[in-house]
């Protein structure tokens, strides 16, 4: 090979491995679930609602039979996500529609409401300050919403075990078995990315439940991001 | 191969004079720096004081370093002497045939003997006298407290947050963390699901939850303030995210805030599991189904 | 065996094909490639029909049996596809198989097959550890962009926490290699005056392990990785996805190639040495292979068990990890560490050799304390199986021992003190000349310093309670395994491109290599020390916004780290294919036997086995002998071995 032809097998060498770097970083590593806002409205400026559901199977994804978490966003669609960005200084209104069952808690702390209004949440209309998970036989808590930044601990209520129509694939809708809880909190006077996650070991499959959905970002765990107004 | 190496090109004169130029700037330098270890950053040292342990700590950290930073300095001194004066030229084609020195050799092995025996001497006495210095010592620590435990912690870990309870108080559990001053505390630190580590640092406490395993690890509290709890050892996708602060306080400022906690907690303590030492996944619930419901413990978990 | 190594032309001609050879199709790494994706096909869907229905497999979405079957036979379909599996193969079914691999050709072809001779492997080697070198640090340069803020992520925690896995593991298990693949397969047979090496074939076999492990590991990014590091402590690792399959099966191939490559050494070593090679007389590399080799064949093992425990509870539900089922977690600790500090001085000590051996050639002076340089690698050597609970001095098991292990692991010191003075006292009344490899060996003591200072305070164990699983230690053990080894690999590469290449490295691009490599080097982990004694845990994404200042410093130090390392592989490319400065013969005027017979070295290494006459540090002995007569008149009449005969 002559000179040129060796320093042009090189240069192309180098030109398609960062190529392959680049794809690598941008294509996969940087890859991640949607993200969905909270906007206030022009009428109240200063409160969000945040409507979320978990399912017992997202059937959706690489991963259709985990558990996990879904968004709805502005225009009432759903996204299959736990990232959700909340405006500073603003009351945020959540309403979660549990359609996966429950169980006993692996550490029954979580069972106590806490960092929420009212130190109160509303499950199926009933204003709760703890929520027993043995409250019913065959029930019990099935996820939870944990915001370790924010102090806030709120137990979501599984559908029952002998539950008709029981929701098996996700998005579920209301006409599927489902509790309804729904709680406030205030975002606080700081922007910061708050990591938040589900405390109820819900990977079946894995070892003390705690793999796969649990450990995979967009299914048990995420960020609540208080972003400026 | 050539070489101009005649013996009256390195005489002992010159050996003596290069060694005794390179101990000169070593001993200024050494003292100079020990000083500044010593008296200036001695005592902002890591991780500072704020219990007997962590003071402990802090002060093997100094004394490793005014030992250690002499050798650094002597390496340093003579590598950057070598380096000035013992170069090579077209003039200058090889160096001193020289492949040993039985004296120089001895000392060497001597010194660095002697101070690795202190050491681990040190060490060891440090690590017996503070009750295992803050370290976990397993279920049944053999270095305890000369004075009376007063109070229990029981630290639990899991994915992916710490937990408290507190025996003396009715076997609460909270998720924040607060100790009286100049009290001997006992922490259990146990997991209830993989391995984490307990770590407040400037209490100068670490040692590592292990599922089914009582670590058990003391520390003397003798400064108000504020101290950081970490995970320490990799536990999964949020282990950077396990942390929480805790305070050093009063003791009646203590014994107010865990009383008021006792109280608020009640409906939640009678759902908690009796206290216990470990508390062993398979028995509490909730599991992934991993291994088959038909084991010995009864649960999947 | 009937080798015709009589038919080469004394002196050069090394890539020249044999007269007769067989020409046309032959087994490649691109067959193996295909063979080894098939075979994996095979195995996954042995591992679906399998375990498909069982219920673990059903609740989460993961047939762990599916992936470990399908490494199984990839690996297999690989070593077939590349045909390594010919020749015993044929030999059990009764066949005499042709000696393949032992036919020498032109170009560059040869790479990328399995082939015999040390040379072609030690070159194989060299860019292989090199690519995975750069893979695991481009990886590196990820975490630190992460780290440039306390709570903005440009990863996710999960995918930073692949990053880091991916980094650790692939630079813990192949640096093992980097010296002994590249420079040990490569050298030893020339320094000790031998035609071959005693297992050619498992030398060979060896590197082409590397691959198959690289890919593998690397394929678990794909998979969601594993969240565990490159400690792999159950029973995370038990909870995690597929990922940790690759890691566990990626390692325990590592291990095989540690192990195989160990028994060539060892034996070559031993069996292969000319006539006159004393042990007095060897060089410190093969000193070096050797210690690492011992080091090795004791220490693998017991990692490659600790991952098919790993594996089986992963795979079939064991629970020999668990505690809640009779299983323990402190029983992979033991069992990882066991193999893993050793490790940690198995990156070190041949990092020692090519330091010791490339100084006295630089200082112009023989190595000081020859039998101390000796006794300290074989002091380090043994003393490393005796410290491992010095990682789980908080774990919780028996606090009785850990006196002992604060005294075992401060025992080490001394002998790694020996190295020291054996390079000072190399140093004294030297006449130093500071060529690139030279500046090299230079950092090597200086950073190494750094890593064995600092290993006396993480062996005190009240200091330890406060820096273990810290920044502290992160900075420690990079300053002993990048400080130290990877300076003297660069420094290696440098001194022996001559040998291997006919080539001289440019001397300006070199120390702008060199310097920026060095300053950048220090300023990235220098400051990783005082952020652990502050309080920083390895392995968070998010840390203490006091912290954020010295974070950025160190990430901006990396980059021009990484930039640094970027320049050398462009310059040692540009140099190797394009450009190819011509080097003198022996360029460093080195007595090293290796360097004195001539560039390029036949294939069968020397004409006649040669007889050493001398050690090859007499540097500044006007009376010295020349290191060996490479045309003895009855090759083969005395001394240790007859080693080279073929």
């Amino acid at each position: 090979m002559s000179k040129g032809a060796r320093a042009g097998a090189v240069l192309v060498s180098f030109a398609v491995g960062i190529a392959l770097i680049l794809y690598g970083i941008f294509g996969y590593l940087r890859s991640s679930p949607a993200v969905v806002s909270a906007v206030p409205s022009a009428s109240q400026p200063n409160s969000v609602n945040l409507i979320m559901q978990v399912d017992g199977a997202v059937g959706v994804g690489p991963h259709p039979n985990w558990v996990g978490y879904w968004v709805q966003d502005a225009s009432g669609v759903w996204h299959q996500t736990t990232l959700v960005k909340v405006p500073v200084n603003t009351n945020v209104h959540v309403t979660v529609y549990e359609y996966d069952s429950g169980g006993a808690l692996r550490n029954a702390v979580w069972s106590q409401v806490a960092g929420v209004q009212g130190g109160t949440v509303t499950l199926n209309g009933t204003s709760l300050r703890v929520i027993n998970p043995s409250l019913t036989t065959g029930n019990g808590i099935a996820h939870t919403i944990v915001v370790p930044g924010l102090g806030i601990q709120v137990p979501l209520y599984g559908v029952g075990a002998s539950a008709k129509n029981f929701c098996a694939t996700g998005p579920c809708n209301t006409s599927e078995a489902h509790t309804v809880t729904k709680f406030s909190f205030f975002s606080g006077n700081q922007t910061h990315k708050y990591r938040w996650q589900c405390f109820v070991p819900c990977g079946l499959g894995y070892l003390n439940g705690n793999g796969g959905p649990m450990t995979t970002l967009g299914y048990m765990g995420g960020f609540i991001e208080v972003v400026g107004k | 191969m050539t070489t101009s190496n005649k013996s009256s090109e390195f005489t002992a004169a010159e050996g003596r004079s290069h060694v005794k130029k390179i101990i000169g700037i070593w001993l200024v330098v050494a003292i100079i720096a020990d000083y500044f270890v010593w008296f200036v950053y001695g005592p902002h040292m890591p991780p500072g004081a704020m219990t007997d342990q962590a003071r402990g700590q802090q002060f093997d950290i100094k004394v490793i370093s005014v030992m250690a930073i002499p050798v650094l300095l002597f390496i340093w001194t003579f590598g950057f002497y070598s380096i000035a004066k013992f170069r090579g030229g077209k003039d200058r084609p090889d160096g001193y045939y020289v492949k040993g020195n039985v004296k120089t050799q001895t000392a060497w092995y001597v010194i660095t003997a002697t101070l690795v025996l202190f050491l681990a001497g040190f060490g060891t006495f440090e690590l017996i006298v503070p009750a295992g210095a803050g370290g976990g010592e397993g279920p049944s620590p053999i270095w305890t407290p000369s004075t009376p435990v007063k109070l229990v912690v029981q630290v639990i870990a899991q994915q992916w947050r710490f937990t408290y309870r507190w025996p003396q108080f009715g076997g609460m559990e909270t998720t924040s963390i607060n100790l009286p001053i100049n009290t001997e505390i006992q922490f259990d630190v146990t997991s209830i699901d993989v391995i984490h580590d307990f770590w407040a640092y400037q209490l100068g406490v670490k040692a590592d939850a292990n599922p089914d395993v009582n670590n058990v690890a003391f520390a003397k509290t003798l400064q108000y303030g504020r101290f950081t709890v970490r995970c320490d050892e990799l536990c999964g996708i949020w282990h950077g995210a396990m942390y929480n602060y805790g305070k050093v306080v009063s003791q009646t400022q203590f014994y107010n805030w865990a009383t008021q906690m006792q109280r608020q907690n009640a409906s939640v303590t009678k759902l908690l599991p009796k206290f216990a030492l470990t508390y062993t996944p398979s028995y509490t619930g909730a599991g992934g189904g991993y291994y088959p419901s038909g084991d010995p413990n009864g649960t999947a978990a | 065996m009937a080798i015709k190594t009589t038919s080469f032309a004394s002196g050069g001609d090394g890539g020249r094909a044999v007269a007769g050879e067989k020409k046309g199709f032959r087994l490649n790494a691109f067959t193996g490639l295909i063979a080894g994706g098939l075979g994996y096909l095979f195995g996954h869907w042995m591992g679906n029909a399998i375990a498909g229905g069982y219920q673990q497999v059903i609740g989460s979405g993961q047939n762990d049996i599916a992936i470990l079957l399908g490494f199984i036979f990839g690996t297999i379909g690989w070593f077939l596809g590349l045909g390594i599996l010919n020749y015993p193969l044929k030999k059990m079914a009764g066949i005499e198989p042709p000696l393949e691999g032992y036919e020498f050709e032109p170009g560059v072809m040869k790479y990328f097959r399995f082939t015999l001779d040390n040379k072609v492997v030690g070159i194989q080697y060299l860019f292989g550890m090199l690519f995975y070198f750069f893979t695991a640090g481009l990886l590196a340069l990820g975490i630190r962009t992460e780290l440039l803020s306390p709570t903005n992520h440009i990863w996710g925690p999960a995918t930073y926490l692949e990053i880091v896995g991916e980094h650790g593991t692939m630079m813990m298990m192949m640096m093992t290699s980097v010296v002994m693949g590249p420079f040990g397969n490569y050298l030893v047979p020339l320094m000790i005056g031998s035609k071959r090496v005693a297992f050619p074939r498992l030398e060979a076999a060896a590197f082409w392990f590397t691959p198959a492990a690289y890919i593998i590991l690397l394929s678990a990014l794909w998979q969601g990785g594993f969240q565990s590091g490159w400690t792999g402590y159950a029973p995370l690792s038990i909870q995690q996805g597929v990922g940790q399959d690759a890691y566990l099966f990626s390692f325990a191939l590592l291990g095989f190639s540690m192990i195989t490559s160990s028994i060539n050494m060892t034996a070559t070593i031993i069996n292969y040495r000319a006539p006159g090679m004393r042990w007095s007389r060897l060089p410190m590399i093969a000193w070096g292979m050797i210690t690492v080799a011992f080091t090795m064949l004791l220490s693998v093992p017991i990692l490659i068990d600790g991952l098919y425990v790993m594996g089986l509870d992963r795979s079939v539900q064991t629970a020999m990890l668990y505690a809640g089922h009779g299983g323990s977690s402190f029983l992979w600790e033991n069992l990882f560490w066991f193999f893993g500090h050793p490790e940690v001085y198995l990156l070190a000590l041949p990092g020692f050799g090519l330091t010791m051996e490339i100084l006295p050639v630089f200082a112009r002076k023989p190595l000081f304390g020859y039998r101390t340089a000796v006794t300290g690698m074989v002091g380090v050597a043994v003393l490393s199986f005796f410290v491992w609970q010095h990682h789980l001095f908080q774990s919780g098991m028996n606090p009785d021992m850990r006196p002992l292990f604060m005294l075992t692991t401060e025992l080490i010191s001394i002998p790694t003190g020996f190295i020291y003075l054996v390079g000072l006292g190399t140093l004294w009344r030297a006449r130093m000349r500071f060529d690139v490899p030279m500046l090299f060996m230079l950092a090597v003591f200086f950073n190494f310093l750094f890593g064995g200072i600092t290993g006396v305070y993480v062996s005190d164990v009240p200091v330890n309670v406060t820096v273990h699983g810290s920044y502290f230690v992160m900075a420690h053990f990079h300053y002993t395994i990048m400080g130290q080894l990877i300076f003297a690999v660069m420094g290696a590469i440098y001194y022996y491109a001559p040998l291997y290449f006919g080539v001289k490295l440019n001397e300006k691009w070199g120390k702008i290599h060199f310097w920026t490599m060095f300053i950048a080097f220090n300023s990235t982990f220098l400051p990783l020390f005082a952020l652990g004694l502050l309080g920083m845990p390895r392995r968070v994404f998010e840390y203490a916004a006091r912290l954020q200042h010295l974070n950025q410093w160190v990430t901006v130090s990396s980059y021009v780290l990484g930039l640094s390392l970027a320049f050398f592989v462009v310059t040692f490319v540009w140099q190797l294919a394009v450009t190819r400065p011509k080097s003198p013969l022996n360029p460093w005027q080195s007595r090293g036997l290796e360097w004195q017979v001539g560039y390029p070295i036949p294939p069968g290494n020397f004409d006649k086995i040669p007889v050493i006459l001398s050690g090859p540090y007499e540097y500044g002995d006007p009376n010295a002998l020349p290191v060996a007569d490479l045309t003895p008149a009855e090759p083969s009449a005395v001394g240790v071995s007859s080693g080279g005969e073929i």
